[in-house]
């Protein structure tokens, strides 16, 4: 064996037994069936996926895809003019772009709790409101779905910003002069020439963020209260309190094929080659 | 698009995404428990330093981080290396999918694992089978630091050393290693970080005795905001950022 | 006959220094023209003037008659050539040379793209994207979606730099040959003073903002207006401040008579295959440089020689 290949042995052998076997096993898991005290077991069998089909638990996939794709388009919303300001500050940009991302080091479980403490009833945001006489009582922030998305736009709006930052770089001002050279009114030049170039980048951002947010769980778990149930927390719930492994297995394959699928889709698409 | 205008814009997102940390360091220093500023006090910070609960995590997290940290860093370095040298379409595949993967599916899924090796292997859920999974999902991200760094790395240099006689191993560890060695710090570092603040998959593989330190600071966050999480956040965020600003001070080396 | 463009007065400044100092120019329609000059004269900032990205500080930017000082770039009937090209990277050849075309709503762009495209030897590479095209056909494109809009006046930016030299001569006699054809006045950029005087109909040298002589290829190199103009046209003997051309100057064992002369003894000749270029140390102080034949060149180093010219070649300024 030639030493390269020594080299990649110890990876190989790590990721096989502890991320290609545990998925094999949930694999398996989702077509197996609850024992009487939690455990699985025989029959094979193809009733969780059928049961996923409920409404109940459609209307969990609905939200999730819902709150993913409403946190994507504001993560877009927002990040765009950011990484578009940091590819045009010249020397400055790498600090800028550490700004960006140094949040994002620090714990996500702390950065989460911090908006417990701004948000709650007792919290900063209503605490000052009342001193100031603006409301009487206190305002209900959390435990719903617009603190979920605000947690997870928080977060993840540098997963947009980096890629979108990456491909504005390569928009030349000379590009945009040429443009105007030939003709090109201002809004023309944005549509004909910024638009198209930058496009690449956005889609990359976009998948980079709804991938992590359809899978969410310590946000909506943390700043949902028991009211935002996505399918991360479906799944928490079921391997914990609910004890149906099986199931559970099956809503897990469910999550990870559709990362999967639009990692996939994204890394054959030509915009991927143009990133790269 | 106006500079200056994109310039206050930029400044009110920054200040949006790093303002709710601020706000927590502040009031980490508030004296009263109450979100009512009634003055500087290190209070909370010594009520942290003498909670039990909160000693026995920190030690937990610190040993499971610091292993998971170096056996992370050796796998993942070497095998950032091999896919440089040869690539494996399987391996980079597979990083990357880990990397993607929902923590609560890499979770549920290692948990699914070891309660099923347990039957053969009497075995319990520990710090053991945290470590193992820390490890599991830092290697893409040390990986990922020193792919970066070998790509811009002259492969002509290995093929000089053994032009001059060295073998392939010396060709890496006399030429290309000590290159390496500020980004294997750097991701290093980085799998420190990771490991440490993960709380998602810990929960589901910890046992009882293994408590880590985002796992109680999660319970006391769900009892209710208190001032002590406040005095610990505040210290796991300067911790963490000391410590990435290291680390990426290292990989401009 | 109105000049296609007039410079009046025209100045730049920038924080901290004068790029442009007071020029005026003026082209007649139809020729092929060069802004010639070292980094920093300024010739590129008067370009972007002409083409409408920078703003004069003083003075008029006259086309055809009108000043143009207020109006945009995509206002002008004036195209340019940029130095990098500035291909769109996510169109093909055919759509970038279609571009402004588009712009104006014209129905036949199609087949006046691939005309363009034709006239600069790119047919059958239409679809491809600039990533697939080597330097030289990049610039072809840029060139074809310039002069595909007939614009009053081509600006091109250094077009030549960045390809390597035998391209860049075959280029020299295309683009001449493309301003013959089309008709359109060119005026180009460039610190090459070799592609200036072989392309130009005339050539404005310029220096620290100032235009120091705007006359034919053979004015600005027999004749040059002043010191600076002589030595960039090309290089030059100082004998004092009479100024000799090493083709002009010749070297001999015994003294000539009647026309000027020095004594120097030779320090090296440098071969370049049809031409010698003999380096002498001058007895007075200084080095002279002497083009000869390679049948003329008899000298060894060391020798003692006569160094001397014709009257008639000599260059005097104040």
């Amino acid at each position: 064996m030639s030493l390269r290949s020594r080299f990649l042995l110890p990876a190989r052998v790590w990721m096989a037994l502890f991320f290609a076997a545990p998925m094999a096993i949930v694999l398996s898991y989702s077509f197996l069936t609850r024992g009487e005290y939690g455990g699985v077991e025989q029959p094979w069998t193809v009733e969780n996926f059928i049961r996923l089909a409920d409404p109940i638990y459609l209307s969990i996939l609905w939200r999730s895809i819902w709150i993913a794709g409403l946190s994507t388009a504001l993560c877009a919303l927002l990040g765009f003019p950011l990484a578009l300001f940091i590819s045009r500050s010249g020397r400055r940009r790498n600090l800028y772009l550490q700004l960006v991302l140094l949040p994002f080091w620090t714990s996500f479980l702390v950065r989460t709790y911090a908006w417990l403490f701004i948000l709650r009833d007792t919290g900063l945001v209503n605490t000052v409101l009342m001193r100031l006489n603006i409301i009487a009582t206190p305002m209900q922030l959390l435990y719903n779905d617009r603190a979920v998305l605000l947690g997870l736009v928080c977060n993840f709006l540098p997963f947009f910003v980096l890629p979108m930052y990456a491909t504005l770089e390569r928009l030349d001002p000379a590009l945009l002069e040429a443009a105007a050279d030939l003709g090109a009114r201002p809004f023309a030049t944005l549509r004909r020439v910024i638009i198209p170039v930058s496009a690449p980048g956005f889609v990359a951002g976009s998948v980079l963020v709804f991938i992590p947010c359809l899978g969410a769980y310590l946000t909506p778990d943390l700043l949902g209260g028991g009211k935002t149930v996505m399918l991360g927390n479906l799944v928490q719930n079921q391997f914990t309190t609910a004890r149906d492994w099986p199931f559970g297995s099956a809503a897990s394959l469910v999550l990870m094929l559709a990362s999967a699928l639009l990692l996939a889709s994204l890394m054959r698409s030509r915009m991927a080659r143009e990133l790269t | 698009m106006k500079r200056k205008a994109l310039g206050i814009y930029s400044a009110f997102v920054l200040a949006f995404l790093h303002a709710p940390l601020l706000i927590l360091i502040v009031f980490s220093f508030n004296s009263s428990r109450f979100t009512v500023w009634e003055g500087f006090s290190f209070r909370w910070y010594r009520a942290a330093m003498n909670d039990p609960q909160l000693a026995d995590g920190l030690m937990n997290s610190l040993i499971i981080a610091v292993v998971a940290a170096l056996l992370s860093t050796l796998i993942g370095t070497l095998a950032a290396y091999g896919i440089w040298r040869q690539r494996s379409v399987i391996l980079s595949g597979s990083l990357y999918l880990s990397l993607v993967t929902p923590e609560i599916v890499t979770g549920v899924s290692l948990l699914a694992l070891f309660q099923w090796s347990f039957r053969f292997l009497h075995m319990r859920l520990g710090l053991h089978t945290v470590v193992i999974s820390h490890i599991a999902f830092s290697i893409a991200y040390v990986a990922i630091v020193i792919s970066a760094r070998l790509r811009n790395y002259d492969r002509s240099l290995e093929e000089a050393a053994m032009d001059l006689g060295a073998s392939e191993w010396h060709a890496f560890s006399r030429v290309t290693l000590p290159s390496l060695a500020p980004a294997i710090a750097a991701a290093g570092l980085l799998a420190l970080v990771v490991s440490f603040d993960d709380y998602v998959i810990t929960s589901l593989v910890a046992g009882v005795d293994s408590e880590t330190l985002p796992m109680v600071i999660y319970a006391m966050a769900r009892r209710g905001v208190s001032p002590v999480v406040n005095a610990v956040s505040a210290l796991i965020v300067v911790a963490f950022g000391a410590i990435i600003l290291l680390s990426q001070r290292l990989q401009e080396k | 006959m109105q000049p296609v463009l007039e410079l009046r007065h025209v100045s730049k400044d920038f924080p901290g220094h004068r790029a442009v100092d007071n020029i005026s120019l003026e082209l007649p329609r139809g020729g092929f023209y060069a802004l010639l000059g070292p980094s920093g004269c300024g010739k590129t900032t008067t370009l972007r003037m002409i083409g409408g990205f920078e703003q004069p500080s003083a003075g008029d930017v006259l086309l055809n008659g009108s000043v143009v000082n207020a109006l945009k770039p995509f206002e002008r009937d004036v195209s340019t050539v940029f130095q990098s090209y500035a291909l769109f990277p996510h169109l093909t050849a055919l759509r970038n040379v279609e571009f402004g075309l588009r712009e104006r709503k014209l129905a036949d762009r199609e087949p006046r793209a691939m005309r363009a495209l034709e006239l600069v030897q790119l047919t059958g590479k239409q679809d491809r994207t600039p990533a697939q095209l080597s330097g030289g056909e990049k610039q072809r494109v840029a060139l074809a979606r310039s002069l595909v809009l007939e614009p009053q006046i081509l600006l091109l930016d250094e077009p030549l730099a960045a390809l390597d030299p035998k391209l860049r001569k075959e280029m020299r006699a295309e683009l001449k040959a493309m301003q013959r054809k089309t008709g359109i006045t060119f005026l180009f950029v460039t610190h090459d003073q070799e592609e200036a005087l072989s392309m130009s109909d005339k050539v404005a040298v310029m220096n620290q903002g100032h235009i120091e002589q705007f006359g034919t290829p053979e004015e600005v190199y027999l004749r040059p207006a002043t010191p600076f103009v002589a030595g960039f046209l090309g290089a030059i003997n100082w004998f004092g401040k009479t100024g000799v051309r090493p083709e002009s100057t010749r070297v001999s064992r015994d003294k000539p008579d009647g026309v000027p002369c020095r004594r120097a003894a030779i320090e090296s000749s440098l071969f370049f295959g049809n031409r010698v270029h003999v380096n002498s140390v001058l007895d007075e102080g200084g080095l002279a440089v002497a083009e000869l034949s390679r049948e003329q060149n008899h000298f060894e180093e060391g020798e003692a020689v006569w160094i001397h010219w014709e009257p008639a070649d000599e260059l005097h300024f104040e």
